[in-house]
């Protein structure tokens, strides 16, 4: 079917409240935090509208720039673990039985229900000495004595993996429902056992949702700011945390201001690279 | 012995049995038609076959040896399914060389054989296009040529070309029996059309209600259909009640069909006669009487409908031999003994 071209301001009437919206909740608040970012701390207050660049010039150390290596990479880890762990999952989950479908899709969306905090306090708990997981483990003999696995780096990824599964799961379900069952099948009998099938056939006919799910996942856990303080030591913070901490406990708003701007072109960037990278592999 | 044999195969689903008791022996080379309606277990007993469902009972022998355990990678078939399945992400030339790539086949014997495969199906350089830019034909053919590329034991197709349209499907009849000829490889076609069965197979196989009802020749099914069911859902046919008399000859109406007799100790017998079959005459003389209800002039065909014993017998002939009825006209009807089918009860 061949659209016609809008002839006047009347037909671009459908785009008005989408622009509205946006307009309202994406580009005033983000337009406030980079005019924010340019203006003077007063010590011991607030601000004061100026220009100035000495926000942005604190951040090029050393220090940030390992927190925001840090930050890239946790989350990076954490969407790379999470497409692996949900894609085998929720193709077996797509396999069964409709009823035992809707149980396990409602087990997941319960997760989500809770908050971070009790996520990561829940986590801690596990985790600790006394708690069940170091037990579970001197019982069955891997360990001599109980130790606490936190906080440490694992923690904190366990931690952010389990909240992000379940978006994960979501995200690739429909895909993978829809995905013609007869695809796998005809790889059967084509040669290939069903685990090989797995690999070549199912994973690159969803190599557009993978990458889809893999960026969401990736901005999701970069803006995670609690888990990381919960299971982590000071050294596992990430870029979030320091913001949080500069916005709400220094009052230092416009340096907050400057580093979340940063953060933000940094996800943006990477996000376009990726999406560059996997045009260039479709068309070779 | 050579050839694939099904020994009672029964498929249960829950307490619904989708194939119950097929026994079938398919000798090397030929082509089978699996034939019924939706819901007959025609797919269900093919899929089984394939491997991609355990049936509850029976085996199932390939040329000799048990085959009902080995999992579907490890059978060398070629299956072709009604949705086509080509792989999304590959093109046409890697589609085809799937199942070589999967057995570690070094890359130039892989390129022969899909140039090979391309031209068997008349597409040759077609290799780099991606899938998606494909006619619903041409995929057909891929799809065809990706089933073949390993020279599998057995050709499975389920449903093939009821995607293409109708003119498309005629021609992919001949086009895939002819190839089927070429290569001598044993073929199951899964279809519910009976136009598509009669032009492929050597061998029909009528099922129903998960059985197989008849399996034979397509003229055979058509010229001697087994019962009821068979006769009515192969081409058009006229079912009619005869009664044994007294000295054992077949009754119509309480007309006697000279010659036609009902197997020894029956009664009652439902016969099947082909509109074709069934010729218009002038009323009396030992006919069955009649009355024209409706005269359908196709051009090529006409169908006369006529009512006789409280039944409505179609008859069909050519134009040339026109019968000159109309509406309300009286009739008779004669049937020669050998045109009338005795189906069994």
């Amino acid at each position: 079917m061949k659209r016609e071209r809008p002839q006047s301001i009347a037909d671009y009437g459908p785009l008005f409240f989408p622009a509205g919206m946006l307009l309202i909740f994406f580009v005033v608040p983000f337009g406030t935090m980079i005019t924010v970012s340019f203006f003077q701390r007063q010590e011991g207050g607030f601000y004061t509208p100026a220009f100035v660049l000495s926000n942005y010039e604190r951040f090029l150390t050393p220090f940030f720039g390992g927190v925001l290596s840090f930050s890239l990479m946790l989350a990076v880890t954490v969407a790379i673990c999470c497409v692996v762990l949900a894609l085998p999952f929720t193709y077996l989950l797509s396999r069964l039985s409709r009823r035992l479908q809707v149980f396990w899709l409602v087990a997941l969306l319960s997760i989500l229900s809770l908050s971070e905090v009790i996520i990561g306090f829940a986590w801690s708990t596990l985790l600790s000495r006394t708690g069940g997981l170091s037990n579970l483990l001197v019982a069955v003999g891997l360990l001599n004595q109980p130790v606490a696995l936190f906080p440490s780096f694992g923690a904190v990824l366990t931690g952010m993996i389990y909240q992000a599964l379940p978006y994960t799961i979501l995200v690739l379900y429909p895909a993978i429902v829809r995905l013609d069952p007869t695809l796998m099948e005809a790889a059967r009998t084509l040669g290939s056992s069903p685990v090989r099938a797995f690999f070549n056939v199912l994973v690159p006919a969803l190599r557009n949702t993978i990458m889809a799910t893999l960026i969401m996942v990736f901005i999701f856990a970069l803006g995670s700011y609690l888990l990381p303080q919960i299971l982590g030591r000071p050294q596992h913070w990430t870029l979030s945390v320091l913001i949080t901490d500069q916005a709400i406990y220094q009052s230092n708003m416009p340096f907050a201001a400057a580093m979340a701007v940063f953060l933000v072109l940094v996800t943006l960037g990477l996000v376009a690279l990726t999406l560059l990278v996997g045009r260039k592999g479709e068309k070779a | 012995m050579s050839g694939l044999v099904l020994n009672d195969v029964t498929k249960r689903f829950g307490t619904f049995a989708a194939v119950e008791n097929v026994r079938l022996s398919v000798p090397h080379g030929t082509f089978v038609c699996l034939l019924g309606p939706s819901g007959c277990g025609k797919t269900t007993l093919l899929r089984m076959i394939a491997g991609l469902e355990d049936p509850t009972n029976g085996a199932i022998l390939l040329d000799g040896a048990d085959i009902t355990n080995v999992p579907t990678h490890k059978r060398n078939l070629g299956m072709v399914f009604q949705s086509l399945a080509l792989f999304p992400h590959l093109t046409v030339g890697e589609n085809i060389a799937y199942p070589l790539r999967i057995r570690g086949k070094p890359r130039e014997e892989q390129k022969k054989r899909v140039d090979e495969l391309l031209s068997l199906i008349h597409l040759p350089g077609y290799g780099d296009r991606p899938v998606s830019k494909l006619s619903g034909g041409q995929r057909q053919r891929v799809a065809i040529a990706r089933a073949l590329a390993l020279s599998p034991r057995l050709f499975l197709l389920d449903e093939p070309l009821s995607a293409l349209d109708a003119k498309l499907r005629e021609a992919m009849q001949v086009e895939l029996r002819q190839l089927q000829q070429k290569l001598g490889i044993t073929t199951i076609v899964v279809t519910h059309d009976q136009r598509e069965a009669m032009t492929m197979a050597d061998t029909v196989v009528v099922m129903n209600g998960g059985h197989i009802r008849q399996a034979a020749s397509p003229v055979e099914i058509y010229r001697k259909p087994a019962d009821t069911f068979v006769a009515d859902f192969i081409g058009s046919t006229n079912l009619i009640e005869t009664a044994a008399d007294s000295s054992g000859a077949a009754t119509i109406f309480g007309h006697r069909v000279q010659g036609l007799a009902l197997p020894a100790g029956t009664q009652r017998a439902t016969i099947s006669v082909r509109p074709e079959d069934v010729h218009l005459t002038a009323p009396g003389s030992g006919a069955i009487d009649g009355t024209v209800t409706f005269v359908r002039d196709l051009g090529g065909t006409i169908e006369t409908f006529v009512e006789a014993g409280g039944q409505q017998i179609i008859a069909v002939s050519t134009p040339r031999e026109r019968p000159d009825v109309a509406a309300g006209q009286k009739v008779g009807i004669t049937l020669s003994p050998d045109v009338c089918v005795v189906l069994k009860q």
